[in-house]
């Protein structure tokens, strides 16, 4: 049910548009693009595999996005808690 | 492996860990859900109980195809597999999965034709390429694989494979969910939601959980940093007494899910009246079955199926263990008469079970603690 | 698998109860052990209890000498980066080097499929022939049968080896002490997901080679450098590293604790674990060996084990504790943990 991994779309069938070759980190399969016929991929996009089909295009911004607030965790809390101390939030 | 190793960057956890440990404090008890048998399988994986603070419980849900599938079922499939000819193929999740007479390997021992498949595609070129045998798919899965039988099945149509059929268990999370809301021994706080069903079914059908029950939902990734995140995430709104569905699978679900995926299940499947699931009963609308237009690719119309009902010996509490309300080692069976060798209900048989999973990992950890405390 | 010393010792009671025999049982994991243990140790070996080890050791008035034997039965017979002739010779001079001795012959019993096509096995036999001369070791002799069709899957390679001690190392695992190293020779899982991949079921393709090769130079090497803290060596064939080392610590009764960052993978075995949910900790090896070091020789034994010839991969994946007892533990930078137990049959590809 929930084993998907992320691949790089590497060549797409010229005869068979829903067919494609991905390529996870040297390992290669054809998987069927079926299911992202409202959003099709191109070439060098990275999709999610699940049982041979992409389930869904990774958004690389959204990664990235989550990857930024990772790294401020506890940031901006900790800024958060001394702006508090500085009594500012009394001001309306 | 890229959108793979950042979100395994140990730095980035332990400090997400950190974060979860002063969000939690010490006062108060949280009791975690995670639907899908994936994350029960990931926290194992990667150690995730260890990092977590003692006040944090994550409780193994019932969102592990294989654990629920009847006994019977199995019985069902490989029965129609015993004709001469007929190529029983399936996951390999499947393969151990104990049936009255034995598992698929054990048939394959004795003469049955059964071979593991990675896609239900994988089927069908079998179907394909060996036109004098029948190739019946043994479907399992949620929401995250029904779409790919569907797919596979309007394929089979469109070519006019007529040696190719679906054996379909194919079920759904949402009754699953509601099941365990309405359990009475319920104590839950909120739910780690599963992340791959939900590229498909998108985020708006868990809203009634957060606004009927009052419980926060979080649609969460596999990796260690998603699920620690969710857990942040989900801390955060309980401090704040909050119960809203959040995204934080965002670079891989879309908000209103997979609208092919969706018209694949629809062009194919229906629901179906009731169906068993193992430990928790009969549920309504629970699980798919192939619609009339493609009947000629359902194995249950294309042969004779026995039906069998295969109850579980009374002394199994599968079902409080898969509704999280007895831990795997408080069932009587649990590392006696029911083991991974010679499991007695399928939590024990999945690897993502919740017994299996307690056997092999938490039970000779437990023992470790104990010694370490006591030296 | 051999008996420690006991010689025409009486039958010990057969605790074998599985009514018939599965695959399971020949995949070198829990039911393995457990078909071992219980049919075949207790009738031949009789009441000899204590670990099984790769290869017997014989007296022969007065010299020792090594002796094991190992079948092949894969499928395919060829595959990228070997054969079954060339498994045949390095797994047999494998399980001798991790016994601590120099293959000097092997005897082999080919059991041939009616219809097998000459060409197919002049190939295997040329490839056997090769594998040997690169193993240094001599093939003294042989012997045939033929089969039904249907019986034999192509062919089935046995082949027994004989060789003589190597000075300046004793190995037990009952020696293996808390603060022990734990190496390893290179990469874990090529040969297992290449077999794999080459059986085309699964329809994956990968730029992987079995890792098919002899490692007795290597051993040597690490004997030369470490010998006196050399406590415990295996070569970890079907089942995996987690076998070897879970069979290990069920035999020493300590802990096997392994950091996940430093268990050598390549990209690609890594990559088809997980697209089919396995763990390389369980994937068939057949050119490596994994070694128990004391720590004062730890150092010495990588350094000279990574500047010889196919070893640059040799790492330290682990070391020896107290706890977990009699389990194989793998540890993660940022502290978590799980425990990795043998499989019971061969490792199953999984969707969930």
């Amino acid at each position: 049910m929930c084993l998907a991994i992320p691949g790089k779309i590497v060549h797409i069938s010229s005869d068979n548009h829903d067919s494609a070759l991905v390529d996870v980190v040297g390992v290669r399969r054809k998987i069927d693009l079926g299911l992202l016929q409202d959003d099709k991929p191109a070439p060098g996009d990275w999709v999610l595999i699940h049982v041979g089909f992409a389930m869904s295009k990774i958004s690389e911004q959204d990664a990235a996005d989550q990857m930024n607030t990772l790294r401020m965790l506890g940031e901006i809390d900790g800024a958060m808690q001394e702006i508090q101390g500085y009594g500012l939030e009394d001001v309306n | 492996m890229r959108f793979v190793d950042e979100f395994r960057e140990p730095e980035l956890i332990s400090k997400a860990a950190e974060e979860i440990r002063r969000l939690a404090g010490t006062e108060r008890h949280y009791r975690m859900m995670e639907v899908c048998g994936g994350h029960t399988h990931a926290i194992y994986r990667f150690g995730l109980k260890d990092i977590l603070p003692e006040n944090i419980e994550l409780i193994h849900g019932p969102g592990c195809p294989v654990c629920v599938l009847p006994m019977g079922r199995i019985d069902d499939g490989l029965s129609i597999a015993q004709q001469s000819d007929v190529v029983f193929a399936a996951f390999g999740d499947m393969m151990r999965v104990p049936g009255t007479q034995g598992s698929p390997l054990e048939h394959k021992a004795r003469g049955m034709d059964v071979r593991i498949v990675y896609s239900p595609s994988d089927a069908l070129k079998l179907a394909r390429l060996n036109p004098d045998k029948h190739v019946m798919f043994f479907a399992i899965g949620f929401e995250t694989t029904a779409p790919s039988t569907a797919l596979t099945m309007m394929r089979a149509k469109a070519e006019g494979i007529r040696n190719f059929s679906v054996f379909c268990n194919h079920v759904t999370i949402i009754p699953a969910i509601r099941a365990i809301l309405d359990s009475p021994d319920m104590r839950l706080d909120a739910f780690i939601g599963p992340g791959h069903v939900s590229t498909v079914i998108g985020c708006r059908p868990y809203e009634w959980i957060a606004q009927n029950e009052r419980k926060p939902i979080v649609v969460s990734g596999f990796e260690p940093l998603d699920m620690l995140q969710s857990i942040v995430m989900l801390l955060r709104q309980l401090k704040a007494g909050e119960a809203r569905v959040e995204n934080q699978y965002k670079r891989v679900v879309p908000w209103e899910g997979n609208r092919a995926a969706l018209r694949a299940l629809a062009e194919v499947f229906q629901l179906r009246p009731y169906f068993e699931w193992r430990g928790l009963g009969f549920i309504s609308q629970s699980a798919l079955r192939i619609n009339d237009k493609y009947a000629e690719w359902d194995a249950e119309q294309r042969f004779a199926v026995p039906g069998i009902r295969v109850t579980d010996p009374k002394a199994a509490q599968c079902g409080e263990v898969l509704k999280g309300v007895l831990k795997p080692h408080q069932c009587k069976l649990f590392g006696r008469e029911c083991t991974p060798e010679h499991p007695i209900g399928a939590l024990m048989v999945s690897s993502e079970g919740s017994c299996a999973a307690y056997h092999n990992y938490e039970h000779r950890k437990a023992a470790m603690v104990s010694l370490n405390s006591v030296a | 698998m051999s008996a420690p010393a006991a010689v025409l010792a009486e039958s010990a009671p057969v605790r074998f109860r599985d009514p018939q025999i599965e695959m399971a049982h020949g995949a070198g994991g829990k039911a393995s052990r457990k078909l071992v243990e219980g049919l075949f140790a207790p009738l031949l070996f009789g009441a000899a209890p204590g670990p099984l080890a790769d290869a017997a050791h014989v007296d022969i008035n007065g010299t020792t000498v090594a002796m094991t034997t190992d079948s092949f039965v894969v499928k395919p017979l060829s595959f990228p980066g070997g054969s079954i002739g060339e498994l045949a010779v390095n797994g047999t001079v494998n399980d001798l080097a991790v016994s601590c001795a120099r293959a000097e012959a092997l005897v082999v019993t080919y059991v041939l499929e009616a219809g097998l096509s000459t060409q197919v096995l002049e190939a295997e036999v040329r490839a056997m022939a090769k594998a040997a001369r690169d193993a240094g070791v001599r093939i003294a002799a042989g012997d045939t049968k033929v089969v039904e069709h249907g019986k034999a899957d192509q062919m089935y390679v046995t082949t027994t080896g004989i060789g003589r001690l190597l000075p300046g190392v004793s190995i037990d695992p009952c020696s293996v002490r808390v603060g022990d190293k734990i190496l390893i020779s290179g990469p874990i899982g090529d040969h297992g997901i290449t077999i794999l991949l080459a059986r085309g079921e699964l329809d994956f393709e990968a730029d992987l080679r079995s890792d098919t090769r002899s490692v007795l130079s290597l051993v040597e090497t690490l004997i030369h450098a470490a010998g006196p803290g050399i406590r415990w060596m295996r070569d970890p064939t079907r089942g995996g590293a987690a076998t070897s080392l879970n069979e290990l610590a069920r035999d020493c009764g300590l802990g096997m604790v392994l950091f996940e960052d430093q268990i050598p993978v390549r990209d690609s075995v890594r990559g088809a674990c997980e697209l089919l949910g396995l763990d390389p900790l369980h994937i068939a090896n057949e050119g490596q060996f994994l070694a128990v070091v004391s720590p004062e020789y730890a150092d010495a034994a990588i350094n000279a084990l990574s500047l010889a010839p196919g070893g640059s991969e040799a790492q330290v994946i682990g070391e020896v504790r107290e706890q977990p007892a009699g389990t194989v533990l793998v540890t993660t930078l940022y502290g978590g943990s799980r425990i990795v137990d043998m499989l019971v049959g061969d490792p199953l590809p999984r969707i969930c």
